[in-house]
């Protein structure tokens, strides 16, 4: 029944582990051929796979794991997901109904424990409701502002006959707006036709929404000439190549991207969020400017920043509304306060804020990606990354011409997150060239997955920024807490070219500036699983950076700026 | 890079300072939630005001549709007018919540809670107690010789005033059901 439901859903991938509660779902598993199941080594790892199998592909992600420790064991991947909104369906076996309650082997209120981390979650009770609601599921995981969703499936009920119910004549009343308020659409084009200093701020909806809303956003910014600037998670919405892409925004986004959002006078949120991350000091946010915000989810509205002219709906559909009346209106814009305004961001570009210097043999972080980025930006390629200073480094060095192209864990900023999730993405997709750039601290969190990518020949390769400290919280120590770097460095690392060799994968070590690029190719050649573990300098910090209560234009910019005048004062340019 | 300095302590240490501006007034909106009846849906709208640090003042939930699984949720809540959108918005989010209406702002409502006084006393008192039952149209529901207990039904703030009324005379226990609202009108 499971089986024949997500055969119906279009599923060809799962990922999961199995155990007592799930066996007869195993069991339908292994008599057929459609469906291909990935086991993983953690449940965690599964949701992660799941996630950037989603990402990747635009379709649901579908976990498969059993009661108490492996429900618990996916929560942190539910909530990465939530944080997100990435749609992931996660089926949980559970104890047979009869024992419910009783504290039986393995065990957990699995609804209850993942209600807060679910967008919705459902306990089945009856054989014949399980197939409709497993429908449901993808409906509710897929439509709206997508999400992570769990169906929570007893013993008894899997073994149990009972009717089967096909998609179609699933009824539900969950369909969220998609449409836009053409009022507001109108507003929001008027606003535009006069605005002096427009900017684009795009987000990870824009990429949710789906090759539609990419397209719509690309047409709108080539027609108007606006500048476009992108959260992390909506980092190839718009080519990073475009003209006009200032780069990423937010703590540590560009300089241009950070100025124009504090100077602009319309600022047009499209499937952002306003995330602490991104807008530092509230009071002192982009004070001069209109701001326009298109959102699927009337909760995302208003929450934090009060915007002018608030659209509900589908960044698609809103879009297309945007652009149809704009044209209608005669395509204006305002030429010559346009002109002055790409003037003034010019001037900005000027400041060149990830400028380094790469000097000697000790590889900077920077340096490395940058290389990374020139061998490999002809590839198909795709990029996960864990959390910390390389997680930055990589959204700021490496440039995104399409959507789907970039897996990170934004809003829940889980280390971990990106081995398994580039394993996600090798499965989505076989043949292109799948890099998780890493940290060594965060990629030991999930490092049990490289017997996932052995065991299926998945050739991720694994492009570990080994600074041997927890690269972030060391620079927050440094700047914020009187250089009292407690707990923040990591000893007793492995040997990661000897742990390559153990798991079966290749290992290859970098720790000479002058070797690298031999280095990276020779992971490019190599036809299976790479550990790269590239040596870098210890106490780089990133930049440009807003620390936290600040606003966009008190950015701290890099020692390559600042040179000798490194005191407090002098570092903190306005 | 040297240090920025910060003094220790100071709220720069944290990333989580940045409240935002708006209005601090609070306001009290009593909303109705028309919800799936399904087991957790309860669960999931408690979890939310716990969750996102929203004060409940009163819940009521009962099936208000047999045939249709519905149940209707009274909720009286109190918040800056940010935060009250924010969980009008927030509760219409949740799957299983099919509708939400602020009654507070959607027009007149009226809004009924009913209530039970057990008062115990003796003489004067036990007199007294029962001559304002009357004014205040409580019934009797039980009574011995040394106490009553009295149901009454009406505004919230009428049975707050008999509450104060009755805590001289004898008042032991006080039992509320909480707020039921509907809207004034044909609609």
């Amino acid at each position: 029944m499971v089986v024949q439901a997500l055969k119906d859903q279009g599923v060809d991938t799962v990922f999961g582990y199995p155990g007592g509660a799930v066996l007869p779902i195993y069991d339908e598993i292994f008599q057929q051929n459609d469906i291909k199941h990935i086991l993983v080594r953690h449940e965690q790892g599964a949701t992660h796979a799941a996630e950037g199998y989603a990402r990747a592909t635009g379709k649901p992600g579908v976990v498969l794991v059993t009661s108490g420790p492996g429900a618990t064991n996916a929560v942190t991947g539910l909530t990465d997901a939530l944080m997100d909104s990435i749609p992931i369906i996660v089926l949980t076996g559970q104890v047979p109904t009869f024992m419910i309650g009783s504290d039986a082997f393995q065990e957990a209120d699995t609804v209850g424990i993942t209600r807060p981390c679910t967008k919705h979650n459902w306990l089945v009770k009856e054989t014949d409701n399980l197939s409709g609601v497993i429908h449901e599921a993808f409906h509710v995981a897929t439509s709206g502002r997508p999400g992570p969703v769990l169906v929570d499936i007893p013993k008894d009920v899997q073994f149990a006959n009972g009717s089967y119910t096909p998609p179609e004549q699933v009824q539900t009343h969950y369909n969220p707006q998609v449409k836009g308020d053409m009022a507001e659409i109108e507003k929001l084009v008027d606003l535009m036709m006069t605005a002096k200093k427009p900017v684009f701020y795009t987000g990870g909806g824009v990429i949710n929404s789906g090759l539609a809303a990419t397209q719509l956003l690309r047409e709108l910014v080539a027609a108007t000439d606006f500048p476009i600037t992108s959260t992390l998670m909506g980092l190839g919405c718009y080519p990073a190549s475009g003209k006009n892409w200032l780069g990423m925004l937010g703590m540590h986004g560009l300089y241009e991207a950070n100025m124009a959002m504090h100077d602009c006078d319309l600022m047009i949120n499209v499937g952002a969020r306003f995330d602490d991350r991104i807008t530092g000091r509230i009071d002192a946010f982009s004070p001069k400017s209109k701001k326009a915000h298109i959102d699927i989810d009337p909760s995302s509205i208003n929450k934090v920043i009060r915007v002018d002219v608030p659209i509900l709906g589908d960044i698609a559909h809103v879009l297309e509304d945007v652009l149809r009346v704009w044209k209608a209106k005669g395509r204006k814009t305002n030429k010559e306060g346009l002109a002055k305004w790409w003037d003034q961001i010019n001037e900005w570009r000027k400041v060149d804020c990830l400028k380094f210097k790469q000097q000697g043999k000790t590889i900077k972080p920077q340096y490395a990606l940058q290389r990374l980025e020139e061998l490999t930006k002809g590839h198909d390629r795709y990029i996960t990354t864990e959390v910390g200073q390389h997680q930055m480094w990589a959204a700021q060095y490496l440039g995104f011409e399409d959507p789907n192209r970039w897996m990170t864990s934004g809003g829940l900023g889980t280390m971990g997150y990106g081995t398994p999730a580039s394993i996600g993405v090798q499965v989505a997709h076989p043949e292109s060239l799948v890099i998780n750039v890493a940290g060594e601290a965060s990629w030991l969190m999930n490092m049990q997955e490289m017997g996932t990518a052995v065991q299926y020949r998945l050739p991720v390769k694994q492009f570990i920024l080994n600074n041997e400290r927890l690269g972030m919280v060391r620079q927050w120590q440094e700047l914020l807490h009187g250089e009292r770097y407690s707990h923040s460095w990591s000893e007793a690392l492995p040997d990661f070219v000897k742990l390559a060799e153990a798991f079966g994968a290749k290992g290859i070590l970098c720790d000479n500036a002058d070797d690298l690029d031999e280095a990276i190719k020779e992971m490019l050649a190599y036809d299976g699983p790479v550990i790269f573990d590239c040596l870098v300098e210890k106490h780089e910090n990133c930049f440009p950076m807003i620390p936290s209560g600040k606003a966009h234009n008190e950015m701290l910019l890099g020692e390559a700026e600042t040179q000798g005048a490194i005191d407090a004062k002098g570092s903190v340019l306005v | 890079m040297s240090p920025l300095k910060i003094k220790k302590g100071s709220t720069s240490h944290s990333a989580y300072n940045l409240r935002p501006t708006f209005s601090d007034v609070q306001e009290r909106h009593t909303l109705a939630a028309i919800v799936e009846n399904e087991p957790g849906v309860l669960a999931r709208v408690i979890g939310l005001f716990s969750g996102r640090g929203y004060n409940i003042e009163s819940l009521t939930v009962a099936e208000v549709d047999h045939e249709g699984h519905l149940s209707r949720i009274t909720i009286v809540t109190t918040g800056t007018p940010q935060v009250i959108v924010q969980i009008k918005a927030q509760l219409g989010r949740i799957v299983s919540v099919h509708e939400v209406h602020d009654l507070t702002v959607e027009g007149p409502a009226v809004e009924r809670e009913l209530a039970m006084f057990k008062v115990a006393g003796t003489g004067d008192k036990r007199i007294e107690a029962l001559r304002l039952a009357e004014i205040f149209r409580a019934n009797v529901v039980d009574s011995t010789l040394e106490s009553f207990v009295f149901e009454i039904t009406g505004d919230p703030k009428k049975i707050d005033a008999f509450a104060d009324l009755m805590r001289p005379l004898g008042l032991q226990e006080v039992a509320r059901t909480g707020v039921a609202a509907l809207s004034r009108g044909a609609q």
